[in-house]
Order: C-alpha cells, then sequence, then structure tokens
C-alpha cells in the first residue's frame, strides 16, 4: 500500500466528491461559529429558504466582540450588543448550542472547542476564523474559512477546497530554559516568513514538538496560518489521549476505547512522501520577541533588529515603513526598551498553562508603574481553574488586574484597545499595524517575556528572571 | 444565489506596491461589526487612507487623483492574515473586480472567488514590471479575458497568460455560486454521511 501523510489519511476520508481541475467537496465533522463572521451566513440562508443541515455539528460561542469587564451589564456599543444578540437569535432558530456571554462556559471558540471535548483526533473542523488552525494540534485538518464558506457548510456540512500541498517541519532536540512553544512558532516564522507556508498544510513532528502539552502544541498549530500555511496538525499520542480522558464529555464519542483504538492510527506512514520538509535545531531557539509589523519580523530577544528582511525577502520600502510604525531603526537592540502596555489572553495564549507561566514569573515580584496590563483568560473554564489554583490570588498580590474571558486586545474589537503610539508586549498572534487599536504597536512575545515586561517595564530577557 | 458576471475588464489599475497587505490593513477589525455584506468600501484600507484627524492622506493611493480603475496592482502575499470575508466585500465594494499579486494568502484567495473578484498571479518580475509601467504612465490600462486566462498590458502588448481552476473559472464567467452547487448534491452528501471512515 502507498505510504501516506496524516494529512492525506484525513483528507481522502473527508471526500465526498472530486471535481475535475476544482476542488474537492469536504465533509466537515465540527464548525465552530461565533458572532464577527456568522451573520450574513445566516442571513444568506435566509434569503435561500433553507435550513441549517445538521445543527449538532455546529457549535458557537460570543467572543471577539465582547466586553471583559461587566459582561453581566448590556453591552454598551449598539453594533457590537447587535452582532450578539443576532448570534444568539441565530442559534435559537436553528439549534445549534450557544456558549454565549454569562454561559458558565463561555470562551474563545478555539479554547473551548478542545476543553469542551468537541475537538476530537482525526475530524475535518472549520471555523470563520483563520486561527482555527489550533485544532490541528489534535491531529485534525482544521482551518480557518470565509464566511460564504460557512454559509455552505450552514446549507450543506461540506466544502469545496482544493487540496494543499503537504509540508513537515521536524524540530528535535531539547528546549533551553525560558523557551516555549510561542518561541518556537515565532522562530519558525521568523525563519521562513509569513509567506513560507501558503498553499501547504504543515505537519509538525520532532522530539521538541512531541514533549509539548497539548495546550503547549495548541499554541503551534494556531500560528501555523501565520506563516500563511492552510494550518498545521500534530499527530496525535498519549500526551493527546491523556488531555481527552479528562475533558468532561468526548461529544458523540460513547465508547472511548473503541475511538482510542482509531485514534491511535492517526499518524504519517513510514516513507510517506511530503511536498517539502524543513527541519530546525530546538536547542538554537530562543525566547523571541517580533520588532516589526508581521509575524514573521521576529528575532531572538536579545538579538538586534536586521538590516533588511533577508529572510521574508521583502523590499526595503515595506520593511523600513514597518520599522518607522514600530519607531525602532535598524541595528536597534529592543532589551531594555521601555513597555506601556502588556496582554496576555488570546487563542494563542489563554490556557490555563499560559497563566501558570506568566503567574511563575510575577510571583513575589510587582508590576511595574509604568505598565498596564490587560490580564484575558481564554474562558470561563480557564478562570475558574485559576481560581482554583490561587493564581487569582498571586496576579493580585502582584498588582494585576485579571479580566473576564474574550477575544479582547488580541484584536481590540471591544474596548480593549491599546493607544496610538504606544508598545504592548502581547502574547496573542498578530503584529499588523493598528491590530490591537489604531496606531498601536505591538510585540508579540511568549507569557514568560511579557511577564518579564510587565514586573521590569521594559523588555527584558525572561531568563534572567528565572534564576531562582 | 446568482451573482454579477465576470466580464471582460479594460481599465486602469491602482498601484499598492507593499508586500504583506494583511487583512487588518484592508478592513480593520473595529469596522467588522455589522450583520450585512454593504458598505464596507467606506472603510477600505481606512487607517492608510485617512489621517488621525480623519482628513483623506493625500500620500495614499486611492486619495491620488491620477490612480483609478478597477484593478489594484499590489504586491506579494496579499491578504495574510484574518479570515474575514469582509476584507473582499469592502475590495468590490470600492469597485475593484480583480486583484493582482505575485501570490496571495489562501484564505483571501477563496474569500475573492467566492465574491466575484479575481485574484490573479503572475511572475515577481511581470508585477514589477506593471508597477513601474504604472507609476510612470497612471493612464495604463490592462485588459482582462477570464475566457482566455490573460492579462495584457495594452499599451505595450505585454500578455501573460494565468491560473485558474476550470470549476471556479465557470461560476466566475456564469455568476454561479457554490452553496448552489452543493445543494445539489445533498443525496451525495447523505450516503456519505451513512458510509464514513475517519480516514483512508
Amino acid at each position: 500500500m502507498e505510504a501516506k501523510t496524516l494529512f492525506d489519511k484525513i483528507w481522502d476520508g473527508h471526500v465526498v466528491r472530486s471535481i475535475k481541475d476544482g476542488p474537492d467537496v469536504i465533509y466537515i465533522d465540527r464548525h465552530y461559529i461565533h458572532e464577527v463572521t456568522s451573520p450574513q451566513a445566516f442571513n444568506g440562508l435566509k434569503q435561500r429558504g433553507i435550513p441549517v443541515f445538521r445543527p449538532k455539528n455546529t457549535i458557537a460561542t460570543a467572543d471577539h466582540n465582547i466586553p471583559t469587564k461587566n459582561q453581566h451589564l448590556t453591552i454598551h456599543d449598539e453594533l457590537s450588543r447587535n452582532q450578539v444578540e443576532r448570534l444568539a437569535e441565530n442559534c435559537k432558530t436553528h439549534g445549534i448550542e450557544y456558549f454565549g456571554l454569562n454561559h458558565s462556559k463561555n470562551g474563545i471558540v478555539h479554547v473551548i472547542g478542545p476543553e469542551l471535548g468537541y475537538t476530537q483526533p482525526g475530524m475535518t473542523i472549520v471555523c470563520g476564523d483563520s486561527h482555527t488552525s489550533t485544532h490541528g494540534a489534535f491531529g485534525t485538518i482544521a482551518f480557518g474559512i470565509g464566511t460564504s464558506e460557512v454559509e455552505m457548510v450552514l446549507a450543506t456540512q461540506c466544502i469545496l477546497q482544493p487540496k494543499p500541498k503537504k509540508m513537515k517541519i521536524t524540530i528535535n532536540g531539547k528546549l533551553g530554559k525560558g523557551v516555549t512553544s510561542k518561541d518556537i512558532i515565532l522562530y519558525i516564522i521568523s525563519e521562513i516568513s509569513t509567506g513560507g507556508g501558503t498553499g501547504y498544510f504543515v505537519e509538525f513532528a520532532g522530539s521538541a514538538i512531541t514533549s509539548l502539552t497539548m495546550e503547549a502544541r495548541m499554541t503551534i498549530c494556531n500560528m501555523s496560518i501565520e506563516m500563511g500555511a492552510r494550518g498545521g496538525l500534530i499527530a496525535p499520542d498519549e500526551t493527546t489521549f491523556e488531555y481527552l480522558r479528562k475533558v468532561p464529555s468526548i461529544h458523540g464519542v460513547n465508547d472511548f476505547d473503541k475511538a482510542l483504538s482509531e485514534w491511535k492510527k492517526l499518524k504519517s506512514d513510514e516513507g510517506a512522501v511530503f511536498d517539502k520538509e524543513l527541519f530546525f535545531d530546538a536547542a538554537s531557539i530562543k525566547p523571541m520577541i517580533t520588532y516589526g509589523t508581521n509575524p514573521g519580523m521576529g528575532m531572538a530577544v536579545d538579538d538586534s533588529i536586521p538590516q533588511s528582511d533577508t529572510k521574508g525577502g521583502s523590499s526595503s520600502e515595506s520593511f523600513l515603513k514597518s520599522l518607522n510604525y514600530m519607531g525602532f531603526k535598524p541595528g536597534m537592540k529592543l532589551m531594555g526598551q521601555p513597555v506601556d502596555y502588556v496582554f496576555i489572553g488570546s487563542c494563542t495564549n489563554g490556557r490555563i498553562e499560559d497563566f501558570r507561566a506568566f503567574a511563575h514569573l510575577i510571583k513575589g515580584r510587582k508590576k511595574a508603574d509604568n505598565v498596564t496590563a490587560l490580564i484575558v483568560p481564554g474562558s470561563k473554564l480557564v478562570e475558574d481553574l485559576m481560581k482554583k489554583e490561587g493564581l487569582i490570588k498571586v496576579y493580585e498580590d502582584a498588582g494585576f488586574e485579571v479580566r473576564q474571558p474574550g477575544c479582547s486586545s488580541c484584536l481590540a474589537m471591544n474596548e480593549d484597545k491599546i493607544p496610538a503610539g504606544k508598545y504592548a508586549v502581547s502574547t496573542s498572534n498578530r503584529n499588523f499595524e493598528g491590530r490591537q487599536g489604531p496606531g498601536a504597536r505591538t510585540l508579540l512575545a511568549s507569557p514568560l517575556t511579557a511577564a518579564a515586561a510587565a514586573v521590569t517595564g521594559k523588555i527584558t530577557d525572561p531568563r534572567e528572571l528565572l534564576n531562582n | 444565489m446568482p451573482k454579477e458576471k465576470f466580464e471582460i475588464l479594460e481599465t486602469a489599475c491602482v498601484p499598492l506596491p507593499l508586500e504583506n497587505v494583511d487583512t487588518d490593513q484592508i478592513i480593520p477589525a473595529r469596522f467588522l461589526s455589522a450583520t450585512s455584506r454593504d458598505g464596507f468600501g467606506d472603510n477600505l484600507f481606512r487607517d492608510w487612507r485617512y489621517l488621525k484627524s480623519g482628513e483623506k492622506n493625500p500620500d495614499f493611493v486611492l486619495n491620488n487623483p491620477k490612480f483609478g480603475g478597477k484593478v489594484l496592482v499590489t504586491g506579494k502575499n496579499f491578504g495574510s492574515g484574518s479570515s474575514r470575508e469582509h476584507a473582499v466585500w469592502a475590495i468590490y465594494d470600492y469597485g475593484f473586480r480583480a486583484v493582482v499579486s505575485s501570490f496571495f494568502a489562501d484564505i483571501f484567495k477563496n474569500n475573492s472567488l467566492n465574491n466575484g473578484l479575481l485574484p490573479i498571479i503572475i511572475s515577481e518580475d511581470l508585477l514589477k514590471k506593471l508597477h513601474s509601467q504604472i507609476q510612470s504612465d497612471p493612464s495604463t490600462k490592462v485588459r482582462i479575458d477570464l475566457e482566455k486566462q490573460t492579462l495584457t498590458i495594452i499599451s505595450t502588448g505585454d500578455s501573460v497568460k494565468f491560473e485558474i481552476n476550470s470549476y471556479k473559472k465557470e461560476c466566475l464567467l456564469k455568476g454561479l455560486d457554490d452553496i448552489d452547487f452543493l445543494l445539489t448534491m445533498k443525496d451525495q452528501i447523505k450516503e456519505y454521511e451513512n458510509n464514513k471512515s475517519m480516514v483512508k
């Protein structure tokens, strides 16, 4: 039998029909929706006069456009309120499970999907959100789609997709002290640029990947979109199964052991051919930070900004426009650069492990006076765990206020905006111009590097604070 | 539902020779609270198009009266980042019918094809040439013939064939919609559900 990649196995298992010289019709097992990219899709169904085909396969949450304070009150902004109300109505009309605002299990779509047991190995998963790639950490084909495609899935549970090429990225070796999975993915993107994965679906492998927890794997797959890849996935293993054993319920699975025996088959065959293979050494990765306006413009935190975009191949015009926006110059070092804001949260680093890491570093220290911190759990369950583990107290003792769950300042659709010209060290996924608010200057980093900035008030190598 | 058919375009071009233009620049997140598809063109490239004061930024190409037309000629990796289809709605609503680059982000490309906006991929060399041609003569017109899959710079006669899969080409030319197509497959989809296996 021909050796196949894990991606091919799952894809081929979900092809309903192949169109000659066209896309494949792919069946979607799990569809996640949220308030921002779904209303126009529901409008489309209404105009066509058709129902949702398989309402049980769609799960909804409100996350992008909600406040992270006083969630029990009415949403102040009228348009935002309308959008959230429309989602609630649409879910009710069509019989879709809705984890709305103030639901005890509300949270960011890519945080709650896995923690509530909706994301399972071998599935095809889509959502009108590019960070749907997160779910690939469980050995799924998961990718972001546009609203027209959301409508397709609601109407038929299928989507038309050209089959992407396959890439394998192997990272072997042991990570150094203070180096996290966020640093791995920022490092890879800095090496291959934000377009380096375009047209590909990436399988991550190697000892540095298999030694990671599920939370850490989700961070890697989450940001695979930031290298342009359609998505990223990691073959499920004992770590995955252990995580799944602990989730409250695995929806649609009655016999765990039977499911487990199927999940265990989910791996690329020996000798399977990828269109492209890349190798990295974990030992050469340091804590990373970005200095520009795309996630590929990253470097080791103690490094200097390069003179030009040698790896990404951008023109000097684009490169200098970006540095000018950030208020930086080629050759500059960022260590010691004052920081105004720190944001921990998002679908990239808004899970319990991220808040534990941040807490570990701030414990016994105080928030720097010049820093405003936005501490935003990824979900209610993460918030509950923070309480249970005593983390909230650690944050409060150090002068940090913990907010309520949501996407928050990652895309700043709500009030959690970074003011123009201010520097924010953020654990989120995008440092685009204006991403965290018009004129805001974002430096992407791990929760540890963000915590180091939060207590020192400047860009700091977290390894300097981890000695004790 | 039927969409506007893609006709032969003969038009001047608007040059935006920047690389890695992400969908947050095309339409910032704070304009995504709408629940309809209309009116996004007003905020296309909002933060580049307007100064902090709210005045138009005279240095931005959309505000430069020398340039106009239905084709946006960009730099490589256009449309990266967020999956927001609002980016495509904004470009289309503004009046563009095609975008030219040496490569597009995958989700943006799919979204474009689903909305009658033609993403045309040409070589980096030709893209450079097209940009310098437009800069030296802003009235430069191109002819885009989807049926023949050609983009021609009318004044120089330089012509290139671009790729598009025949299914999507047909959809654009006839103004057809993927959902109408999928709805005709309901029986096949149900049959698939009854015989489903996780992997093959």
